[in-house]
């Protein structure tokens, strides 16, 4: 007997882990499971072995504190010698991470793989999912810059939102009444200790019940699940049609482990880390927070949503989506698991897609947003200009000057905030320009009192030209008659 | 063979030994839930409000605002930067002030002012505010939070040390209401609440001069 098995036996008549652990890799799994659909769970434990490495890396540098994060930070970034690119893995990773468990979630979903008896792994899913939010959330804090430091501020003014407790909620997340060195500290906490040691222990439970029920058979339409029967189906396929998981299926997984790490390191050196961005000083009030990619699509809800809906939004919300996923499984327990014939999954499945995907390309561009700059940055267009009047560049003047600019984009600048108006005459006549301007309404504040009589001449008279040269702007016919025959149909109403 | 309405020697140990454990875990709860919560208690015993000097009156002209800065009064060894905070300062006229927290009603992101057009815009949501921090489009629910102030010696002071925030009792009491509403409302915004301390003053003029003008009136 050669020396290494001998050391082997030695280790294993203590450990008595070599029987165990044949027994898990050798396991017999449907071989129609052996596909590439079915790479994305180990995918996901992947990039978590990933995080978990480039953070304890990361951790050595890293101070908690709200005084030096962001100069350590920096050190990261530019001293420590390729401090740079495990920045860089752990941030893409955890873009990754995020990604790869949505896409895991929507493949079980779509394959019926949360029915009978795999409902509790379904739930333990969507705890990991929650907790692979709340690293994304804690880990975006811990970049300690302008963004995190206002993104806190969000948070904190989402959850005092809360009825009653909600001001203590808020000292309670903040660790003190504003943000600051104990807040970065519990967010550490929270990110390094907290949520990885509930992670490792959902998902070692979330693995052990994919060994203990098997992984599930590819559906086949027609093939319903049903309580009393399914289990001696499975193992009756798991017998005809099965092969040992190692090595049948497991060269799928480890292929696309390695894809993906390799992706996350190739992001990693072409795009480098995340931020920091600006120092957190809350006296720099020149910015525009944003939040990191995964929560761009709830930053551009928030925008939309009218302020009578957005606190209960807020608060049933979530409440509702969690308790929606955790039910999902007793709801539809049993029957038919493929996607081809679960119309209203895929539906849902595509809503939900096309609702997220929307909301965070908007939140690219955020046309909420006013444009800080472009009333003292951005040209009016020659077009616009051209062949105008004294009265009408005043006009435009006052546009600019009054930061109307900043809400309403002519030509190619401006915010989008409000209507471009780029063909305003067209839409609203004279009378109506001159109330929308001094009243407001439909989400304008009113300019009557910071515009002087002859500043509003001179602003409707410039928006009296944005019309295109094909089109005449709006008219009052019935003042046009009304002036007219005035004289005489009207006596009473002159002065 | 026991009965089963016998309990053996060693079942009777383990029953008490499970209560004796119980008993120690919830006298530990009490120091450990303590310590979680002191954030929260702290706030009620002692009061993270204080009141807070923004400089001498002269530095703000009448009719404009202007960005001020101050450090939050609670302060803890790591805190950094993030304990300077900048709020916006109207001198109305006099020592008629009102001195409006930088963040937004809606999220509190940082709002601007734009003197020009005599508002306040927030660059995340855009929401906008009027010039005496009343709502004016956008998100928020509600106006600009404002800080108690008073002036005394030329010197204007406001009472900070919370982070504002939509839900935060002061924010609450201290809510700009829209003119429309004001007019209804007036007379239990004229003996507005003011918290010092945790408790519950009755009127801003136990903390303000009598002869002081009312910045909403």
């Amino acid at each position: 007997m050669g020396l290494i098995a001998q050391v082997g036996q030695w280790f294993d008549r203590r450990l008595q882990l070599a029987a165990p652990i044949r027994e898990i890799t050798e396991h017999p799994v449907p071989r129609n499971t052996a596909s590439w659909f079915y790479v994305f769970g180990s995918a996901a434990l992947t990039v978590f072995i990933l995080q978990l490495v480039t953070g304890i890396l990361l951790a050595l540098i890293y101070v908690p504190s709200a005084s030096e994060a962001w100069s350590s930070l920096q050190a990261l970034n530019h001293d420590v010698a390729l401090g740079w690119f495990v920045r860089a893995m752990h941030g893409w990773g955890s873009n990754f991470m995020v990604a790869i468990v949505l896409i895991h979630m929507v493949q079980v979903f779509l394959f019926g793989a949360y029915k009978f008896p795999r409902e509790l792994t379904w739930i333990i899913g969507v705890f990991l999912l929650l907790m692979t939010l709340g690293m994304a959330f804690t880990g975006q804090v811990l970049r300690f810059d302008q963004d995190a430091y206002w993104g806190l501020g969000i948070g904190a003014s989402i959850a005092s939102r809360v009825p009653i407790a909600g001001p203590m909620i808020v000292k309670l997340m903040l660790g003190g009444p504003i943000i600051g060195g104990a807040t970065l500290s519990r967010f550490f906490a929270l990110h390094v200790f907290v949520i990885p040691g509930m992670l490792i222990g959902f998902v070692a439970l979330h693995l052990l019940m994919v060994l203990k029920l098997g992984i599930n058979e590819w559906p086949m339409p027609g093939r319903l699940v049903k309580k009393t029967t399914y289990e001696n189906e499975y193992h009756q396929l798991t017998r005809t049609d099965g092969a040992p998981f190692v090595p049948y299926a497991v060269w799928k997984d480890l292929f696309f482990a390695a894809f993906i790490l390799l992706a996350v390191a190739a992001c990693a050196i072409y795009f480098g880390p995340f931020g920091p961005t600006g120092r957190p000083d809350p006296t720099v009030i020149q910015t525009a927070p944003k939040p990191d990619y995964f929560f761009l699509w709830l930053y551009g809800l928030l925008s939309y949503l009218p302020p009578s809906l957005e606190t209960p939004a807020l608060l049933i919300g979530p409440v509702v989506a969690i308790a929606g996923l955790v039910l999902l499984p007793f709801l539809s327990g049993e029957g038919e698991k493929s996607w081809r014939r679960r119309p209203i999954a895929v539906l849902t499945v595509l809503l939900i897609a096309v609702t997220l995907g929307t909301l965070t390309h908007l939140a690219g561009f955020t046309p909420w947003s006013p444009h800080m700059n472009a009333w003292s940055g951005d040209p009016v267009p020659d077009k616009f200009l051209h062949s105008s009047t004294a009265l009408q560049r005043q006009g435009a003047l006052v546009f600019q000057a009054k930061q109307c600019r900043n809400c309403h984009s002519i030509g190619e600048g401006g915010g989008q905030r409000g209507p471009a108006l780029d063909s305003v005459a067209v839409r609203l006549t004279q009378d109506q320009l001159i109330r929308q301007v001094i009243q407001g309404g439909g989400n304008m504040p009113a300019y009557g009192k910071n515009l002087s009589p002859a500043e509003t001449t001179a602003l409707v008279a410039f928006l009296e030209s944005l019309h295109p040269r094909t089109q005449s702007p709006a008219r009052d016919a019935a003042r046009d008659m009304i002036l007219r025959d005035e004289p005489a149909k009207h006596p009473d109403t002159q002065p | 063979m026991p009965n089963e309405n016998t309990i053996s020697r060693r079942g009777l140990f383990m029953k008490m030994g499970i209560l004796f454990n119980g008993v120690v875990a919830t006298a530990l709860a009490v120091p450990i839930v303590g310590f979680l919560l002191s954030s929260i208690t702290r706030g009620r015993a002692n009061g993270y409000l204080s009141w807070v000097s923004l400089g001498p009156v002269k530095d703000f002209p009448e009719g404009e605002t202007r960005l001020a800065t101050f450090r939050n009064p609670f302060v803890t060894p790591t805190d950094g930067k993030t304990v300077d905070t900048a709020c916006w300062v109207r001198r109305v006229e006099g020592d008629q002030f009102q001195v409006f927290a930088i963040n937004c009603a809606h999220l509190g992101c940082p709002v601007r002012w734009f003197p020009q057009s005599g508002l306040f815009m927030c660059p995340c949501h855009g929401g906008a505010y009027y010039r005496d921090g009343s709502r004016a489009s956008g998100p928020p629910e509600r106006g600009l939070f404002e800080y108690p102030y008073k002036v005394q010696g030329g010197v204007i002071t406001i009472q900070a040390g919370e982070l504002p925030t939509p839900g935060s009792p002061t924010a609450s009491l201290l809510e700009k209401k829209p003119p429309c509403a004001a007019r209804n409302d007036l007379a239990p915004r004229n003996d507005l609440i003011s918290i010092d301390g945790g408790k519950l003053y009755a009127s801003r003029e136990t903390n303000a001069s009598p002869g002081e003008k009312k910045p909403w009136a």
